[in-house]
């Protein structure tokens, strides 16, 4: 099998007659593996097309008719909730001549119609009606041309869609991670978690780059220096992790964890610690609007966020107080939400803390996010060269343990890189 | 004018353009001190999503009052920061001046921003509709509001290492 038909090869690294799996190893992944355009289309196949994929968050579709625009891999969907309260997943393509059917990226409807021919579908993707069906003759069958519907599964209102009608159940492909899922929900602070906007922007990337970033706690004291300066004192040893008793810990299916701030890892509990200052502010507005003080507290923990960040293979983590979708783009471009998340129904002030938060450190001017943005496409931008090194996932291997689910290892340990690139060998071997 | 919203005949449509232009070029040259120094202390710098005008409640590019683009302005000069350091260059025009009105001592001006940006060689092209709250000072005019709205504000970006 060829991963590369480029006819210059840059360097010893001749890939073809190499399998996708034999460049993973258990320390170390090779070059081709951020570059290779030929293996980037086996992964859409045979990862893409065959995982439980995230596509949206429930609050982003919340009555009958809402829709928003997705995507599996690299097919555009339209997440959609019908008249009897289902969400369904449908690849954006009328049957008829492929147009998309929806460019709106958010709303209501009734209905979709496509806005070559006419032809219309309902919520759920079946075919109403098509202009003049005469022509068509007495066999038309329309219900064998409704729009193609993904299998859809959800999880704590996380929505996920997946081609492959043969794989497991999504909580049996999220295992031990669900309980993490839930961990993380706390942040709702007594109220559902609702999506209150997001940062959108792309990476010229490959997208495991990504993939690998964020149980990633390595990186972050180098890449993040200036955002920690940003902070107060107090916050300022808040993400100084490495003082702390964190660990990264493997999960199975190439899911990882990064406990960060062991102190946050519940939000119900330690309830009685002080208040930091920097949300003292929040609490007191909370305490002005009638809260009592175990709510107060309650909901000003919440507002902070929960102190680790999830991995789920191979597109969505759960981060500290929001969510990061990665969608491949191309080889070497990759795009990237970061949704954020707040209370629903919850006190404004919270929400408005949870926005400002968001907004220091994600998106395209946070005080994160370009620092992030600039590694990676460093990343990308060497491997132009020695193509024959290999890309190191040893770290921490020397002291990993076993945890509860899986491998163990220190907070700056690669172990959640391994974690993905174990699933990424199992899937694109078979 | 006590609030009422007209023209005043006294604003110098030039003058204005003049000061947005000398904003654009302090910030072509990185003169983020000099920036700050345009400023009143209570309004905000602001880059929305989407075509929402409440601020306060939505998620924006940046949401910055005196103390955040005061710290955003220490982060890019600090040297820590990996994509400032060095930054993009970039090169803008500010056109398109249309002055919508004065009240009391605010003059309210929207123009068009294009601003090309340089990074390893590669050129970007981002444009934005700019509305301004200027208001005359005795050391001349300030800004109070700056909204850069992109176009595709509410699609996909791409980290930004400078200001719009």
């Amino acid at each position: 099998m060829s991963l590369d038909h480029s006819p210059v090869h840059h360097g010893p690294a001749h890939h073809s007659s190499v399998r996708p799996e034999d460049l993973v190893e258990h320390d170390r992944v090779q070059t081709p593996l951020y570059e290779d355009a030929a293996l980037f289309e086996q992964e859409m196949e045979k990862i893409f097309a065959h995982s439980w994929v995230f596509v949206a968050h429930g609050s982003e579709v919340p009555e009958k008719g809402s829709f928003i625009l997705s995507w599996v891999g690299q097919q555009p969907v339209i997440v959609v909730r019908d008249r009897k309260g289902d969400i369904n997943v449908l690849v954006n393509r009328c049957r008829h001549r492929a147009a998309t059917v929806c460019e709106v990226k958010k709303g209501k409807t009734s209905s979709f119609q496509c806005p070559y021919h006419g032809w219309g579908y309902g919520l759920d993707g079946s075919l109403r009606g098509v202009p003049y069906p005469e022509q068509y003759g007495k066999d038309f069958d329309k219900s064998a041309l409704g729009m193609k519907a993904l299998r859809v599964e959800s999880y704590q209102n996380m929505i996920f869609a997946t081609l492959d009608d043969g794989i497991e159940p999504l909580v049996d492909f999220l295992g031990p991670a669900k309980k993490w899922i839930d961990l993380f929900m706390k942040q709702g602070g007594g109220y559902p978690v609702k999506v209150l906007g997001e940062h959108q922007f792309t990476v010229p990337m490959n997208w495991k780059i990504q993939l690998e970033n964020t149980t990633d706690a390595y990186h972050f004291p180098v890449v993040h220096k200036s955002f920690i300066q940003s902070l107060d004192k107090e916050a300022e040893a808040t993400f100084n992790f490495f003082d702390k008793a964190g660990f990264v810990e493997d999960l199975g299916n190439g899911h990882s964890v990064a406990v960060m701030i062991p102190e946050l890892i519940d939000l119900d509990e330690n309830l009685d610690d002080p208040i930091p200052e920097r949300f003292e502010e929040l609490a007191q507005a909370l305490r002005d609007e009638g809260f009592d003080e175990p709510r107060v507290r309650k909901i000003v923990r919440a507002t902070g966020g929960a102190g680790f960040n999830l991995n789920l293979f191979p597109n969505v983590s759960l981060s500290l107080a929001f969510f990061r979708v990665l969608r491949p783009v191309g080889v070497k471009e990759t795009a990237i939400r970061h949704v954020c998340l707040g209370m629903d129904g919850g006190p404004a002030a919270a929400n408005r803390m949870r926005i400002r938060l968001q907004e220091h450190f994600q998106g395209p001017m946070g005080f994160g996010t370009p620092d992030d943005a600039e590694v990676w496409e460093r990343v990308q931008r060497g491997t132009l060269g020695g193509k024959d090194l290999p890309i190191l996932v040893n770290r921490g291997l020397v002291d990993e343990v076993p945890g509860v689910d899986g491998p163990r290892g220190h907070l700056s340990a690669e172990t959640g890189m391994r974690a993905s690139y174990q699933m990424w060998k199992r899937m694109m071997a078979q | 004018m006590n609030g009422i919203t007209t023209v005043d005949r006294d604003v110098d449509l030039q003058e204005l353009a003049a000061f947005v232009w000398r904003e654009a070029d302090i910030l072509d040259r990185c003169d983020y001190d000099a920036w700050l120094a345009l400023w009143t202390e209570d309004g905000h710098y602001i880059v929305p999503i989407g075509k929402g005008e409440n601020y306060e409640d939505q998620v924006n590019v940046c949401y910055d009052d005196a103390k955040m683009r005061k710290m955003r302005v220490e982060r890019f000069q600090q040297g820590f920061s990996i994509s400032s350091a060095p930054p993009a260059d970039t090169v803008r025009t500010v056109s398109r001046f249309v002055l919508q009105g004065a009240t009391g001592d605010e003059i309210l001006l929207n123009c068009a921003e294009h601003v090309v940006e340089n990074k390893f060689g590669r050129q970007r092209i981002y444009a934005a509709n700019l509305t301004y709250t200027l208001v005359r000072t005795g050391s001349g005019l300030r800004i109070r509001n700056k909204v850069a709205r992109l176009l595709n504000s509410d699609g996909e970006l791409t980290a930004f290492s400078y200001l719009f």
